[in-house]
């Protein structure tokens, strides 16, 4: 966004003819060369209103409540300064529930995973491809509140998952959401179920980006399958797989959507962001949980920025 | 350089947008919302919002505001039905575009009332009438109506407590945990369904405060640093009953799956044989009951397990309150709405629910609680405002499900640690913050 509205306007006097030129019809130039300046902003006000109305603005109310007392109701609010910063840093038990993450962080180091094997696999030519690719991509495409209620049945006491398992002679009868390990490690799968399609979709774009021919000289050159992936695809694909990575860790620190419905947070399954929406609607600390979402943020960006830095953004020349 | 600098203009004019956004709360007039003495005075749309979606969609409560009109003909009632009926509100209480008529949310705070509704009438007038109209008095005023009220206690499928061979009401905790293991010993059924992975049902059990006692003032006994669950306590009566419930193994084997809607049909079906409830849900399983083809004569219900003086207690607790929006510019209408919806529609008593009108008989659903001359306390809601606010900064939820879910854990090994530390916790932390949020 800001890439754009930076560079758009500084092409403008470059077409535009020199004005010493013009010294008759200066008025009516000015007026042109002002318009001109003015255009790529007049294309830009709509979508910068929806960025400053719907982004800005909620992050900028966020931040000031995070330094008040408001319970999210009452037209009075208390500004109580970093009171809740200190609360949130003082208080370990608002904190341990990041631990949560860390099944969520492996659990999208699974995921990454698959989602390369399978993006390479079906990068070469297979029988029923599109086929496979449409399976894989399928649950991305569902709605997570239907997951999670698919998933519920799945995990029930004697449900899809026990039953597969008492064909295979492994009747289990374990309460998989019911203690906190189990609860987390199934989680954790049903949200590698549903993400998968999207590292997939992201990786095979990128895999068919590079040109073929490498492939075939490769092969010419009598590489293995594990060769071209080592030294054509991996190093091809290298920004697209940091970016996964970069969702991955701020996607395992903000978990929500499969937790909160399936379990409601039960059972050790709070997560970070699950914490925060019980401090904002269900004890009206709307204070408290600004200020949580606010450190959330801030902890995501430095994440980022930290793993920006140590694997920079190098321009991928393959040929 | 360029980057930084739209950031920071951003954050300026998100800055100055902020400062601007927030004025909001106009001041409104606090004359009180009166119903007029002619039927024929009261004129405009008044809009109604409410949580049952299900009776506005089949039409119930559009036949109610037919009826309405033969009174009131003039008045038109629009009805706004809320499936997140807390959540939404909530929010939209920051503007003043709340309806006519709305239920109190619990998130409101109780001194706040007056800078949302508009006041009903005094306390010493209303209370001649109704029940429950200190849930709402701020400073003589009250400020809503309930709509409903209910009893608290067990809902139990009587065939199978008959099969167990149980034929009277267990009058201790310790009598209704081995009337349980006879249940369990002795017939096919679940003996206790937690409805945990819902949640809200167990809240319920918040509401047997004072059952347990016979003190309809109990609930305002926790406004202090008073150890709620102390031994002897309400709390420590009533949770060590789910704990032991839930330790003894007579709960389903994995909490963690169950379902409201499937519970009708189980405990209708004989499945299941208790259920912890308020009176409210009677109807609701005999309509269950009648979806299987069982006998909806067979959903009974007991009072809490404690006696004093040989009898039962059982205290009646107040739904939500209806109030009238104080920015409302048909208050007149809107307060006739909720006279007429109270006192003539006949709702409490399709629902199965006790009466806000004094006068008004027990419904049916009580009726075995009549028949055993169980006494019924309202509850006094003098202090629920302080509760409320000690609840709050606590991080407890009396009222929310999360602390009776870790109980509920406890007690099967899921987490660990013992009931007694986990309730000591519970009364350090309310202790502290009745401390902090009475300062």
């Amino acid at each position: 966004m800001t890439e754009t509205t930076r560079t758009a306007p500084a092409k403008v006097p470059g077409t535009a003819p020199p004005p010493s030129r013009t010294p008759a019809g200066g008025e009516g130039r000015r007026g042109v060369r002002v318009l001109r300046r003015l255009t790529p902003w007049f294309f830009l006000a709509v979508p910068l209103l929806l960025l400053v109305t719907f982004t800005y603005v909620p992050v900028g109310n966020m931040i000031y409540y995070s330094f008040t007392d408001w319970d999210g109701v009452s037209p009075d609010r208390r500004f109580t300064g970093v009171d809740n910063y200190e609360q949130i840093f003082t208080r370990p038990e608002l904190f341990r529930v990041f631990f949560v993450s860390f099944y969520y962080l492996a659990a999208s180091a699974v995921q990454i995973v698959i989602a390369l094997y399978f993006a390479t696999v079906l990068s070469f030519d297979l029988r029923c491809r599109n086929l496979f690719k449409g399976i894989l991509f399928f649950p991305y495409l569902i709605n997570g509140v239907a997951i999670g209620f698919v998933f519920l049945y799945f995990f029930q006491d004697g449900g899809t998952l026990d039953s597969v398992l008492s064909w295979f002679g492994a009747g289990s009868g374990h309460a998989w959401l019911g203690d906190p390990s189990s609860a987390n490690t199934s989680l954790a799968g049903v949200s590698v179920w549903r993400f998968t399609g999207l590292n997939f979709v992201l990786f095979l774009g990128a895999i068919q980006s590079i040109p073929a021919e490498l492939y075939e000289a490769a092969q010419l050159d009598g590489a293995t399958r594990w060769q071209q992936f080592r030294h054509i695809i991996a190093p091809g694909i290298r920004p697209v797989v940091s970016l996964s990575v970069i969702l991955a860790v701020s996607g395992s620190l903000s978990v929500f959507e499969i937790p909160y419905i399936m379990t409601g947070g039960a059972t050790g399954t709070t997560t970070f962001v699950i914490q925060t929406v019980k401090l904002a609607f269900q004890f009206n600390k709307t204070g408290l949980a600004s200020a949580a979402a606010v450190v959330l943020l801030l902890i995501i960006l430095l994440i980022t920025w930290i793993q920006r830095r140590l694997v920079p953004d190098e321009k991928v020349d393959l040929v | 350089m360029g980057k930084t600098k739209t950031l920071t203009g951003a954050l300026l004019t998100t800055a100055i947008l902020t400062v601007a956004g927030c004025g909001g709360g106009g001041t409104a007039s606090t004359e009180t919302a009166k119903a007029p003495a002619d039927p024929a005075d009261a004129s405009g749309t008044i809009k109604v919002l409410t949580a049952r979606t299900d009776l506005v969609q089949n039409g119930t409560m559009a036949r109610y505001a037919d009826e309405f009109n033969k009174t009131y003909p003039k008045v038109k009632v629009k009805f706004e039905a809320l499936t997140d009926y807390e959540g939404e509100v909530k929010i939209r209480m920051n503007t003043e575009d709340y309806g006519d008529v709305l239920m109190i949310p619990a998130a409101v705070a109780k001194n706040d009332y007056p800078k949302f509704f508009a006041p009903l009438g005094t306390d010493a007038d209303l209370s001649a009438t109704y029940r429950f109209s200190d849930k709402t008095d701020v400073g003589g005023k009250v400020y809503g109506i309930a709509q409903f009220g209910t009893a608290n206690g067990f809902l139990y499928n009587k065939a199978v407590w008959k099969k167990a061979g149980i034929t009277r009401w267990p009058a201790t905790p310790q009598e209704f945990l081995t009337d349980l293991k006879a249940v369990k010993a002795k017939t096919d059924a679940l003996p206790y369904y937690t409805n945990f992975k819902d949640g809200w049902p167990l809240t319920a059990w918040t509401n047997n405060i004072g059952s347990a006692t016979c003190d309809a003032k109990a609930n305002d006994k926790l406004a202090g640093a008073v150890s709620p669950w102390k031994r002897g306590g309400e709390l420590n009566t009533i949770d060590t009953l789910l704990y032991d419930i839930v330790k003894g193994g007579l709960s389903e084997k994995d909490p963690s799956t169950t379902n409201w809607e499937a519970s009708k049909g189980l405990i209708a079906q004989g499945k299941v044989a208790t259920m912890q409830l308020g009176s409210w849900a009677v109807t609701q399983m005999q309509d269950a009951a009648e979806k299987a083809g069982t006998d909806p004569g067979d959903i009974g219900f007991m009072p809490f397990p404690v006696q004093k003086g040989g009898k039962y207690c059982a205290v009646l607790a107040s739904d939500y309150q209806q109030a009238v929006n104080i920015h409302s510019s048909h208050k007149a209408a809107a307060r006739a709405w909720i006279d007429w919806f109270t006192q003539k529609s006949g709702y409490s008593a399709k629902e199965g629910a006790v009466p806000v009108l004094k006068s008004a008989p027990m419904p049916s659903t009580l009726k075995d609680f009549v028949d055993n001359d169980v006494t019924f306390m309202e509850r006094s809601e003098a202090k629920t405002g302080e509760v409320n606010t000690i609840d709050n900064a606590a991080e407890i939820g009396l009222n929310k499900p999360d602390y009776r879910q870790k109980l509920v854990d406890l007690a099967r090994g899921a987490q660990h640690g013992s009931l007694d530390d986990y309730l000591a916790d519970l009364d350090k932390r309310w202790n502290e913050a009745a401390r902090t949020a009475g300062s």
